[in-house]
């Protein structure tokens, strides 16, 4: 039965813990996710529906929920659906990675 | 950055102490941070997109506050022809104070006497982005989203607000393909206040449905 | 379009668990409200979410169920209702 309903649909499941009131200033970086989906969902690129994203995000697995944040989710599958759609390559994602990692290393101080 | 902190520990020469720039140089971009950089760089190398556009999107959204939301209450709560307008059309009663809410149509629920709304969504986290701005924590947050549901006066109890038995509680489930907006009461005793100042009182929470207007 | 649900319909849910991304609530499969509103006719999200961007349109409605026929128990007055987005083909006539 519990694998009838998927984890992301949890509308009524127990849950004990009340409504957390803490919040955040979105961040730079999470303001550039949100930029990012708007734009590739747009008319002039359609490249990705709203639907492309959240399929993606609930096939990051149940335990994503507690492993990612919010944003973290969401640039998770916009990648993966570039990634399929040979936007890009993974050759060529992970040479990115890397050189924006080393960038970081190499920042003066 | 050990080294870094090492520096900073034993070379205090005020002279030559770098002032703290936590944004750029305390914090080490996480994984998801590495990725998103990546993938906006590559975007802008094969012309999908470019930094001009994204700066404009991120510079867009800044711009669509709560604000946007409060104004049209205000104006229903001064002109009830207004106020049937916006129930009607949201989108066409908006554009007549100039205002787009973009391409999602957005259902006004007209809280009253006898009806209070509240708006979830339990399968994401679907909000009216292009009229309240990015969503709040809470609203994402699985408390919200699994609870909100099925047990909603609780959960308006714990944003203190009390909902009496005699009212008709409707919870709207943000599924498909509209948006919702929570058009609140107008309190008691503002009858002398004006448009602008009947705005300052409709906050974000109240469009949502969690929370009342206070004069 | 299809269209074939009317302001006040009674309306049943199917019950079914598809393993894809769909937008129906568990809470409601198999549960029977009335139609309050049609919002349009818009594509399939279980189409949408796997790259079919061209399927066909159907209609979505607004369906209104009591919160105590929803969860059985449900602590608030009995009056309570909750309103739900449904796709066409996820909706069976009551009647019929």
């Amino acid at each position: 039965m519990t694998d009838r309903r998927r984890h992301h649909d949890m509308g009524g499941l127990p849950d004990s813990e009340p409504v957390p009131t803490r919040e955040h200033l979105f961040e730079p970086w999470e303001k550039r996710v949100d930029a990012i989906k708007a734009l590739l969902s747009d008319d002039k690129r359609n490249l990705l529906t709203t639907d492309e994203m959240r399929r993606g995000i609930e096939d990051l697995g149940a335990d994503a929920y507690e492993r990612y944040n919010y944003y973290e989710r969401w640039i998770s599958s916009i990648t993966n659906t570039l990634l399929q759609k040979k936007v890009f390559t993974v050759d060529e994602l992970g040479r990115k990675m890397a050189e924006i990692e080393a960038r970081q290393e190499d920042k003066p101080l | 950055m050990n080294q870094r902190h090492e520096h900073a520990m034993y070379d205090v020469d005020p002279l030559h102490h770098h002032p703290p720039q936590a944004d750029l140089e305390d914090t080490r971009l996480t994984h998801h941070q590495v990725m998103q950089m990546a993938v906006a760089e590559l975007l802008i190398e094969k012309n999908i997109v470019s930094a001009d556009e994204l700066r404009a999107q991120i510079d867009f959204m800044d711009t669509i506050t709560p604000a946007r939301g409060a104004a049209l209450v205000a104006r229903a709560w001064t002109d009830a022809g207004f106020k049937d307008r916006l129930v009607a059309d949201s989108k066409a009663a908006a554009a007549e104070i100039g205002l787009d809410i973009g391409p999602i149509p957005i259902l006004v629920m007209e809280n009253t006497a006898k009806i209070h709304n509240l708006i979830v969504c339990t399968l994401c986290s679907c909000y009216p982005r292009f009229l309240l701005g990015i969503p709040p924590d809470w609203y994402k947050s699985r408390s919200y989203r699994r609870r909100a549901i099925n047990e909603p006066r609780k959960v308006l109890a714990e944003f203190g607000t009390e909902i009496g038995h005699e009212v008709e509680l409707r919870v709207h489930d943000s599924t498909a393909d509209m948006r919702y907006m929570v058009l609140p009461m107008r309190p008691q005793g503002t009858g002398a206040m004006d448009e602008a100042a009947l705005a300052e009182l409709v906050t974000r929470d109240c469009m949502v449905g969690v929370a009342l207007p206070r004069p | 379009m299809s269209n074939r649900f009317a302001i006040g319909d009674s309306v049943r849910v199917r019950t079914a668990f598809p393993a894809g991304h769909c937008r129906t609530p568990f809470y409601c499969r198999g549960k029977t409200g009335t139609v309050t509103r049609y919002c349009g006719d818009f594509r399939n999200p279980e189409e949408l979410a796997y790259g079919v961007y061209d399927g066909a349109r159907s209609a979505v409605y607004r369906v209104r169920f009591a919160q105590t026929d929803l969860w059985p128990d449900y602590d608030g007055p009995a009056h309570d209702k909750c309103d739900i987005e449904i796709y066409e083909h996820w909706l069976v006539g009551e009647d019929a």
